[in-house]
């Protein structure tokens, strides 16, 4: 089989992309591959991806970010980019801003609705409930659910309230 | 509590119990959690990973958990010992594989147990018979909660438990259900059946986790969204998309049996008469046929035979746990023909 981009080498890199669902393959030489994407040269792994998707959500201009180290265990950027794990739990702050369009690509969401560690004070949890529900409100407003968006309100309301009589 | 124990008990997830036990095998939830500011097991040094470990084996001290059970550690296991984890689906491929300050924490009865510095500083696992996901979620939520008092769990209020990997971050949970679904595969309909789930976001392993492939007609399906939804909602959607593939392969036994009886017998009490009268088989053909004898019993073709009994045989024919028992170790021939008569003993006390 012939690479379908240059039709001269032998293809050895055959690639399936699933779009929708529409299936396309793509059979690639070696040396086009490369030029399509770097990381074609070695197995495509996790690491891979999350650093393809990492990179997805970096603007061009902010390339410096990768030079970042975390402070707290000196883990750089780029080190993310390679091995696909962060370093400690401080990177997420440190990398906060890239992380954010990260984890949403890989969940569909950035925001955590589950349970919360019992250490964790009742402060922390009320001021999520809040965030979570500007959030909720800003999407309503987007969409035009008025109704829905009011309902949102009357509760931060409340829970505002409610914050204010406890402190 | 010794590991050796173990080999004279039958794990929770096995014991073929609990609802739906014919279709499936085991429900199972895990937890991955972290200590706050502390270099993840691939980022700390040999120092900072041994200190975790220390931290860690203190908290379940104190918690009271580490009475009726055993903390390990794997630079004192030999290799037949790890694998033998591993079939016990106890520890992952991937904590086996270097042993640094690594640990693995198992309860007497094989419900809970815990990865220490695996990927994550902690990977808490229940497990249950059948589909039996809220009561694994409810052991575990109280397990992670008495341990959340003691350690200082790696946390943001937007983004949930933090974990080495993007991929778990939230609420470091998975759900996975274990099912046997010879009838789909016998009908061809099971790479239908795969690809809705992966539609879903969920995700189809073999027996032994990941990277395995499925043998025996077992999957493995799991949840890989882990930020967005609460751990109950997560749980429902699970149990929700298993119900349905539980149907559907329902559906074809009832099929199977309807229209293609005569050789769906035929094809079972050949595998029984192979399995009564082999004297050398390998853990593949085992496997495969096992899984018919399992589904034989499901449909009532076979009686006197019982489920747990067949469980047991999926587990005591894999190569450790054959070691364990003859204890010493056995080269794959050697394997071969025990196992064999493993299975020759087993079948023969029953009668048919």
């Amino acid at each position: 089989m012939l690479c379908d981009i240059c039709g001269k080498n032998a293809a050895t890199v055959h690639l399936t992309e699933i779009i929708d669902d529409q299936i396309t393959e793509l059979h690639l030489c070696e040396n086009c591959a490369r030029e399509k994407s770097v990381q074609m040269e070695q197995q495509f792994g996790l690491a891979d991806l999350l650093a393809g998707l990492a990179e997805f959500g970096t603007p061009k201009e902010e390339k410096d970010v990768v030079k970042v180290k975390c402070a707290n265990c000196g883990l750089s950027f780029e080190d993310f980019k390679k091995i696909g794990r962060l370093g400690c739990s401080e990177c997420y702050i440190t990398f906060k801003r890239y992380l954010g369009p990260l984890l949403k690509r890989i969940h569909g969401s950035s925001q955590h609705t589950g349970k919360s560690p019992v250490k964790v004070g009742k402060v922390v949890k009320k001021k999520s409930n809040l965030e979570q529900l500007h959030n909720k409100l800003q999407r309503a407003i987007e969409k035009e659910e008025f109704e829905e968006a009011a309902r949102i309100r009357d509760q931060i309301k409340e829970l505002e309230k409610k914050g204010n009589h406890e402190t | 509590m010794k590991l050796n124990d173990l080999i004279n008990h039958t794990s929770e997830w096995l014991k073929g119990t609990g609802p739906n036990a014919d279709i499936v095998i085991s429900s199972r939830i895990r937890l991955a959690r972290n200590l706050d500011k502390v270099p993840f097991p691939h980022w700390a040094d040999k120092k900072q990973r041994e200190e975790s470990l220390a931290t860690i084996r203190t908290s379940l001290e104190k918690s009271g958990y580490l009475n009726k059970a055993v903390l390990l550690e794997l630079k004192d296991l030999d290799n037949v010992d790890k694998q033998f984890l591993i079939e016990r689906h106890l520890i992952s491929l991937e904590h086996a594989k270097s042993q640094d300050s690594k640990a693995i924490f198992i309860d007497e009865e094989e419900i809970l147990s815990i990865m220490i510095n695996e990927e994550d500083h902690l990977r808490i696992q229940v497990m249950q018979s059948g589909l039996n996901l809220f009561e694994a979620w409810n052991i575990i939520n109280t397990i992670d909660d008495a341990l959340g008092k003691e350690l200082s769990f790696a946390y943001s209020a937007d983004w949930g438990y933090l974990t080495a990997c993007p991929t778990n971050t939230g609420t470091g949970m998975r759900g996975s259900v274990m099912l046997h679904l010879p009838a789909l595969v016998f009908s061809r309909q099971m790479n239908r059946v795969l690809a809705a789930i992966a539609k879903l976001q969920f995700t189809s392993r073999g027996f032994y986790g990941e990277g395995t492939e499925a043998s025996g007609n077992f999957f493995q399906i799991s949840n890989q969204v882990s930020l967005g939804h609460n751990e109950e909602e997560m749980i429902l959607n699970i149990n929700g998309l298993i119900r349905q593939i539980v149907e559907q392969e329902e559906a074809g036994r009832r099929a199977l049996l309807t229209q293609d009886r005569v050789m769906l017998e035929d094809k079972i009490w050949r595998g029984l008469g192979t399995l009564k009268s082999a004297h050398i088989i390998s853990s593949q053909e085992t496997i495969e046929l096992l899984s018919l004898i399992r589904l034989g019993c499901d449909l009532q073709i076979i009686k006197n035979i019982d489920r747990r009994t067949i469980n047991e045989l999926f587990i005591l024919t894999q190569p450790a746990h054959l070691q364990k028992l003859e204890g010493k170790k056995l080269s794959s021939e050697e394997r071969d023909l025990k196992r064999a008569e493993l299975i020759r003993n087993k079948l023969r006390a029953m009668s048919f």
